[in-house]
């Protein structure tokens, strides 16, 4: 078993807004999130809107600051980093691929330019090589050579898509966040990112946390995955075991998906009404206002994350 | 057929924009019956919005119906006049929902006081017995406390429930048929199967008799309709019963399509892809849109546009190979 | 052919192409071009020297080789005012300088960084926003002493709050695009994300306004020199003349008259030309063809 590179103890991440009364309001986006990633692994990371998924991606590589709790990079805690210059070396290592290729790119700059400028920041290469390996860059991410000098908005989706890929590798990042890379693209054209994003993984070794809210693409693209709900990881497991979930909520969000075989008409657990507001989460277990196997005690303490399998662990106290 | 509803007849339509013209529609063709649950499927730029739009003749500018039929119980919409689209088709004969509930919705109207005036416009009725049927018809839609739903605002209801207050718009005046453009694509998917179960029983209960459903997603659409439309850069590839999509697709690109869906329950794997880009429509591929992409491409496709033709029972392709 | 959004690095071709079918478009391009052409080749193209007097000539009218006459001390008028024309140029372009260079630096951190900061420095620019800004100018200029410099120096401060929160503006909504969140994952440095990422989106802007403004300029600029507080005589600056050939306006309004129409057109045509970049460079009125 690889060691994790990335582990994330205890993470919160709170938003504290003034409404236009002076009222103050919490959002507890991420509300205490445990979970590791093993070097060379792909984490799918699956939750629906306002779970915190894409707040927790991007506390997970210090874009935004972490409100508590630890976040480990190679065995250093990269929130308590000391000089510019290491912090600046985490930067160089893990790096993100965002959702909507229409505005993660800048508009004003060439390609060249984009892909150029985490190879200057990081100091890697100059001139005549940092020109070779922007070109190179491009045709790892299967693009052509002669689209260096272009705009973003020559290009379609998935071709953006493709820049911010190359853009992420650059600076020869070793861990990637994908936050629903492909959500905005067709579904003929996903496949080939995804497709291409696995080879890249095994040719250089990478990590990835791929965040998604479409399971269908999550369980084909992870090593292990992690279901989040209101700001907490609910369940953790390996893929294999998605045929074993235990959670009621993962139970669920796999029966809401969408067959497209119409003979496999699995009994739909439904749930009632809709998320709470993550300004005010339940008491004790975050799920079970809307959960329909509750005891009581899910109302009053909240259930931690326990093994009950060699790789899966729960958050429930009836599964457990 | 005698129960026909809508049959759209070669339907052409045209954005005249600054960087050219786009084909957005090139003879698209569909019937659909009483009763009949029809899905139009296909991915960005077929041109599936502009086709429903196309119905209500709300294609917006710089787009033009340029040519084509639209038959709606025998009569051409295309022929008629906006007003008398506006106070006989649109909202009664035909009802549409759109894909951000959010964003239909007029946010300064409270919930009742837009379904009030969707009810008065079609029906002559005193406003106390429109807010009836508007309770009424929230109560159908499964939204608890109707009442009170009546007097709140869109923003204070979440995307769930905004869908569900569109959906009872919709309904209210007893369409013939209900267009729902991409209804469920911007929910959860958890929501989203509330919202496809509340369509499904509404279907059951007969409050939706014909229904034409517009969605990028196959697995939705194989659970929703009984007949699947795939279009492709603004033409119809291929008409068929659900089953028969997915288990005998006939042309290339439904094919492809079928075999592009990730499956959530076969675990790790590559995905399936279709080779090459979506064309643009300003200059189309010629002969059939499909050609550079397809890998059963002979001479003839790049050359002549294929039409629909009959390949069995109610089931039509429009592919050289047929 | 693929479809391809406007932007100020792009292809400038879609800009002409669609400027070209404005006449007012047309117009301001025109007389911008003229004024900079005046501007330049003041000395070739104007017949005679501007500081020439004599007295046989006083106010008499237009005459052939003197189209527009001459002044009050046998000037002549043309020459002149092509003279004007450079003057006004100049100040046009030196105050709206001082607001750029010294404004944009000032919205860009004030609208980025936010905070305190943008609260002081808002404080500071609603203030002086909330003068009349003819008040403004005059003042700064009485407290100066009445000079060209000086003039433009007054103009140059009243645009520097204009620009600030012109460019805080841009600055607000652009910094919440997300390649900007992309940018401080790759490492950007602060300053950097400023002047690579946030400012050339305010471009654009900046163009349309700045043009607009250099229209203002030339207004402000002769209603100064109107006044006797801008350029002192003898100095052929357009406002001047008018304010100096004023009282000779029922004798010989040629002294007057062609003064005026120049400041006139002036100001139309920087504006005229602002308008239509502003039409051009609007992303929302793409696709819109009367087709």
């Amino acid at each position: 078993m690889q060691e994790a590179v990335i582990e994330a103890k205890d993470v919160k991440k709170y938003y504290y807004l003034r409404s236009l009364f002076g009222r103050k309001r919490t959002v507890y986006a991420v509300n205490g999130v445990n979970l590791q990633v093993r070097r060379g692994t792909t984490l799918g990371l699956v939750g629906e809107s306002g779970c915190g998924k894409t707040t927790l991606g991007k506390v997970i590589i210090n874009l935004i600051d972490a409100t508590e709790g630890k976040i480990y990079f190679d065995g250093k805690n990269i929130l308590k980093l000391g000089s510019r210059r290491e912090k600046l070396e985490v930067r160089r290592k893990m790096q993100i691929v965002f959702q909507d290729p229409f505005g993660s790119l800048n508009p004003w700059m060439t390609i060249k330019d984009i892909i150029g400028r985490p190879i200057e920041i990081h100091g890697l290469r100059e001139g005549r090589e940092k020109l070779d390996r922007v070109l190179e860059l491009l045709e790892l991410v299967g693009l052509e050579k002669s689209h260096i000098s272009k705009y973003p908005h020559e290009f379609s989706g998935g071709q953006r898509q493709r820049i911010a890929i190359a853009r992420a590798l650059a600076c020869e990042p070793e861990f990637i966040v994908l936050d629903e890379p492909t959500s905005a693209l067709d579904v003929s054209v996903q496949g080939k990112i995804l497709n291409m994003l696995t080879d890249l993984q095994k040719r250089l070794n990478l990590t990835y946390l791929f965040i998604s809210h479409n399971l269908a693409v999550i369980n084909n693209i992870s090593d292990s995955i992690a279901v989040m709900y209101l700001g907490k990881i609910v369940e953790i497991m390996p893929q294999k075991s998605l045929y074993n979930v235990q959670h009621p909520y993962t139970k669920a969000l796999l029966s809401a998906v969408p067959s497209p075989n119409p003979k496999v008409k699995e009994k739909r657990i439904l749930l009632k009404g809709s998320v709470p507001s993550p300004t005010n989460p339940p008491s004790g277990c975050k799920f079970h206002t809307r959960c329909p196997c509750r005891v009581k005690k899910c109302e009053e303490e909240e259930p931690q994350l326990t093994y009950i399998d060699d790789d899966h662990r729960v958050a429930c106290h009836i599964s457990t | 057929m005698t129960d026909e509803l809508l049959d759209v007849k070669n339907l052409t339509v045209r954005y005249f924009t600054e960087e050219g013209v786009v084909e957005a529609l090139d003879g698209v063709s569909f019937k659909i019956s009483m009763g009949e649950r029809v899905g139009l499927v296909g991915e960005s730029g077929c041109g599936k919005s502009t086709a429903a739009l196309s119905i209500l003749r709300l294609v917006p500018l710089p787009g033009k119906i340029t040519g084509g039929k639209i038959f709606l119980e025998g009569v051409n919409l295309l022929e008629i006049s906006i007003d008398e689209m506006r106070r006989r088709v649109r909202g009664s004969k035909v009802s549409m929902i759109f894909q951000e509930p959010s964003r239909a919705l007029n946010p300064v109207l409270t919930a009742g006081e837009q379904i009030v005036e969707a009810i008065q416009l079609h029906q002559k009725i005193s406003k106390s017995e429109a807010e009836e049927r508007a309770i009424k018809v929230l109560e159908e839609v499964g939204l608890p406390n109707p009442p009170e739903l009546l007097k709140r605002y869109p923003f204070e209801l979440s995307g769930g429930m905004q869908q569900r207050v569109m959906i009872a718009m919709a309904l209210s005046c007893n369409p013939r048929l209900l267009i729902a453009d991409e209804p469920t694509s911007s929910l959860d998917v958890t929501i989203e199967a509330q919202i496809l179960d509340l369509i499904k029983s509404l279907m059951d209960q007969g409050d939706i008799s014909a229904m034409l459903f517009i969605t990028h997603d196959l697995a939705l659409i194989s659970e929703i309709s009984d007949k699947i439309v795939v279009m492709y850069a603004g033409t119809v590839a291929e008409i068929s019963d659900t089953e028969t999509i997915f288990e005998d697709p006939k042309h290339p690109y439904s094919k492809g399509l079928m075999e592009v869906v990730p499956d959530p329950f076969r675990g790790k794997r590559t995905f399936g892809t279709i080779p090459g880009d979506i064309p643009s429509l300003i200059a189309p591929p010629s002969g059939c849109r499909f050609h550079k992409r397809c890998m059963y491409a002979k001479e003839i496709c790049a050359k002549q546009r294929p039409t629909l033709e009959r390949i069995e029972g109610e089931n039509y392709v429009a592919c050289h190979l047929f | 052919m693929r479809l391809s959004l406007l932007n100020v690095a792009g292809p400038f071709a879609v800009l002409i192409g669609r400027m070209r079918r404005d006449k007012m478009a047309l117009f301001g391009a025109t007389v911008v071009t003229g004024l900079f052409f005046i501007a330049i080749f003041a000395p070739v193209l104007a017949p005679y020297d501007p500081l020439l007097i004599d007295l046989n000539y006083r106010l008499a009218p237009p005459e052939q080789g003197h189209p527009f006459g001459f002044d009050w001390v046998g000037r002549d008028v043309l020459s002149r005012v092509i003279y004007g024309g450079r003057l006004a140029l100049i100040a046009a372009l030196a105050s709206v300088s001082i607001g750029v260079f010294i404004g944009t630096p000032l919205g860009l951190f004030s609208g980025y960084i936010g905070g305190k900061l943008d609260t002081v420095i808002m404080r500071a620019t609603d203030s002086l926003l909330s003068f009349p800004y003819l008040l403004l100018v005059i003042l700064i200029v009485a407290l100066l002493g009445p000079s060209f410099e000086n003039a433009i120096l007054a103009i140059g401060i009243w645009s520097i709050p204009n620009y600030i929160r012109l460019v805080r503006a841009s600055t607000l909504s652009i910094k919440e695009r997300e390649f900007i969140d992309a940018a401080k994952a790759t490492g950007e440095s602060f300053l950097s994300i400023i002047f690579r990422h946030v400012f050339p989106g305010c471009a654009s802007v900046l163009l349309v306004q700045s043009t607009i403004y250099l229209g203002r300029a030339i207004e402000m600029s002769a209603a100064l020199s109107f006044l006797g507080l801008g350029a002192q005589p003898p100095t052929p600056e357009w406002g001047a003349m008018v304010g100096l050939g004023r009282i000779y306006l029922q004798v010989s309004p040629h002294v007057v008259i062609f003064p005026c129409i120049a400041i006139f057109i002036a100001i139309m045509g920087f504006n005229a030309l602002g308008d239509a970049l502003r039409d051009a460079l609007d992303p929302r009125l793409r696709g819109l063809f009367r087709g």
